[in-house]
């Protein structure tokens, strides 16, 4: 670690208690005072030890549930920790799921002065930047609108910028800042780069992998409560997406069939491109290859490929189905050796993609091969956050009425 | 890491009930209020006339009901009316500052979910919005006095102690309610009904003398509210025959009770805010 420290984090520990019978009126507790308050233990972190240097950017990922949220807000002194020690140097800003305290009641103006002084400025200071907050904001003329009659965007907008403009020596991001056009992404993205350029010091909480391979010098990778991994952004990203598709797994998807006692044998897998080279980036529009080379272990009488493609959030995008060999599928027999490409036309958003492979009994049923997370690839360009796909569209005007003209 | 950098570092350990300096605690408290007040009443229509409407409505009735209705003997009293709406005044600041506390941190659960503060700042703020009201309330409540025929005596002067008296017993009160309520949700039921028994329980309606029996009169003397009202009375409608707080408790000693179970709300509160202060995020 280069440098002096922001943040020095020793062996922290939380657990929630989860009743499993919630006594929440007094009138209950009175009637059964004795009644056994069962509990179980949720232990949400268990031994966290980290440093964060000044000047870092440090990016914190996990599945929901892995311990990440908690951590921030025990960072951010919205939790109090069972035990363990965290120091930090200097005022630190939280923004957690993407806002700031906002009372809706109040007005923009009256919200940002109350974050103001709660984030550590004087009321007069907080004045003072009120017209700078409101500009970057772009809501100069919504300044005195109460926030209940805000946008989700706009407010995130508002958010943003005060937290900006209190000029926190570190920033506690949860979740990333998908909202709001691309001018005030764009926006967002230059004054992260100043506060990078001044040395201030950011911990993004997120689960998108691209966030913190831009910005993140560092990450750390948690779960169950426990550190998986400490370094760079790009190893933890790998370890991450590993992680999530373990989760998928277990989440209801028959588990990877791919050891040996598989009916066929997995030799290779990879995304190509027109000149059959490998590679791990296909750009939006083109034509993604997904080449998987087999060896039968037995007799088939027919094979069908059945790839699911996964997004990074690990959510099913959609499923490549195809007989091996032509229509009709030919028998395969023993310890024939298969090239299978797949062709799909690229309409994915930009983004990270797995590919579980899978190979399908077609007659007999069953599966006789499924790799979870065979293959990854990078999708750049095309729609960036405006839906998952971007479909073929035709659109057709009719002119039904003429007399308004 | 150098000594240096470590020496920059701080220790936090977490939110509490009133940490993180004195100023931003006292910036926070006045803003929060000022800044709901302001809501409340520059907000409708009708404002602050809304909150005197409110209290002046109930003394309308009771007057009604008390020396119309009921033929109640208020010739003990020789400013019964005064006497009844200066009591209700100040009774509606402590039942609507509770009431509103109870419910408040639960209500501001948006900013402390997601900011650390000091956890106190919330029902004070909302006593305190109370408590502007009340000086306001009160302006109306002297011209009333000064209508009826009373005349200003020095004592006057004294009613500030009663009020500071009240505000504190109304903050401790609300503070403790506010994290309870977080926990237990029939808090406010509860509350509800206590407070209306309290209304009655405490000399506003009726003179202490009423009862014209020392034991009741000393036991009603053991709810602090009563002692702070019977005193108030005496300061500002100076009536030869209204017995001090002392007296009417049958001897100075005999306001031990109050006095205990005032100081006994108070560390109960800061006791109770300062141990669940650091989990209402948690248990929200």
């Amino acid at each position: 670690m280069s440098g002096t420290l922001a943040i020095h984090v020793e062996d922290l520990h939380k657990s929630f208690r989860i009743p499993t019978h919630r006594v929440d009126s007094l009138k209950e507790r009175m009637v059964r005072p004795l009644a056994t308050r069962d509990y179980r233990v949720l232990k949400a972190l268990d031994g966290i030890s980290f440093e964060i240097g000044q000047g870092e950017f440090f990016g914190i990922v996990g599945r929901n549930g892995s311990g990440k949220s908690t951590l921030l807000k025990l960072l951010a002194s919205i939790y109090r920790a069972d035990s363990g020690i965290i120091r930090i140097a200097g005022r630190l800003a939280p923004f957690i799921e993407l806002g700031v305290g906002f009372n809706p009641d109040l007005t923009a103006r009256e919200n940002v002065v109350l974050n103001g002084v709660m984030m550590g400025l004087s009321p007069k200071e907080t004045r003072r930047r009120l017209d700078a907050i409101v500009d970057f904001a772009e809501l100069g003329e919504f300044v005195d609108l109460k926030l209940k009659n805000y946008s989700s965007g706009m407010l995130v907008r508002l958010a943003f910028s005060l937290m900006m403009e209190v000029d926190p020596d570190i920033l506690l991001i949860d979740e990333v800042l998908a909202v709001g056009d691309a001018a005030f992404q764009q926006k967002c993205a230059d004054a992260f780069r100043e506060m990078k350029a001044k040395g201030k010091t950011m911990i993004l909480v997120t689960h998108e992998m691209a966030t913190v391979e831009e910005y993140c010098h560092r990450a750390m990778l948690i779960g169950d409560g426990k550190i998986a991994h400490i370094g760079g952004p790009d190893e933890v990203g790998r370890r991450y997406l590993r992680l999530n598709f373990e989760g998928v797994g277990a989440a209801g998807v028959p588990p990877s069939n791919d050891g040996e006692d598989a009916l066929v044998r997995m030799l290779d897998a990879r995304v190509v491109n027109g000149s059959g080279e490998r590679v791990s980036s296909v750009e939006h529009g083109e034509q993604i290859r997904i080449q998987i080379e087999i060896e039968a272990r037995q007799d088939f009488a027919a094979l069908a490929v059945g790839h699911l493609l996964v997004n990074a959030d690990g959510v099913g995008v959609c499923q490549l189905r195809a007989p091996i060999g032509g229509d009709p599928p030919p028998a395969i027999k023993a310890g024939e050796r298969l090239r299978v490409e797949t062709v799909v036309e690229n309409l994915l958003g930009a983004g990270h993609y797995f590919v579980h492979c899978g190979i399908n009994r077609l007659l007999e049923g069953g599966v006789a091969l499924d790799v979870a997370g065979a293959i990854d690839f990078v999708v750049f360009g095309g729609p960036a956050d405006h839906g998952l796909v971007a479909l073929p569209q035709e659109t057709k005007t009719t002119i039904l009425d003429r007399t308004g003209a | 890491m150098s000594e240096v950098a470590t020496s920059t570092l701080r220790e936090v350990r977490g939110p509490s009930a009133v940490g993180g300096g004195r100023q931003r605690f006292f910036d926070l408290l006045w803003l929060m209020s000022v800044t709901e007040f302001k809501r409340v009443y520059f907000g409708t229509v009708l404002g602050y006339l809304w909150s005197l409407i409110r209290p002046l409505m109930l003394f309308g009735v009771l007057l009604f009901v008390f020396t119309q209705a009921l033929k109640f003997d208020t010739k003990e009293v020789e400013h019964y009316p005064v006497m009844l709406l200066l009591g209700i005044v100040l009774y509606t600041f402590f039942q609507e500052a509770t009431n509103q506390a109870v419910t408040s941190v639960v209500t501001q659960e948006g900013v402390v979910r997601k900011t650390q503060f000091p956890r106190l700042v919330i029902p004070l703020a909302t006593v305190l919005t109370c408590s502007f009201n009340l000086a306001l309330n009160l302006l109306v409540v002297f011209a009333f006095i000064l209508a009826s025929g009373v005349d200003p005596t020095w004592t006057w002067l004294l009613l500030p102690v009663a009020v500071l008296f009240l505000f504190v017993l109304t903050a401790a009160v609300s503070s403790a309610l506010s994290v309870l309520y977080v926990r237990f949700r029939d808090v406010s039921i509860i509350w509800a009904v206590v407070a209306q028994v309290l209304f009655y329980a405490t000399p506003i309606l009726y003179p202490i003398t009423l009862f014209d029996n020392p034991t009741t009169e000393r036991l009603l003397m053991i709810n602090p509210l009563a002692v702070i009202f019977e005193q108030v009375r005496v300061w500002v409608l100076a009536e030869p025959n209204a017995p001090t707080a002392a007296e009417a408790a049958g001897g100075a000693i005999y306001l031990l009770p109050a006095a205990a179970i005032f100081i006994g709300l108070c560390a109960f509160a800061a006791w109770i805010f300062n141990r669940e202060a650091p989990r209402v995020a948690e248990d929200l």
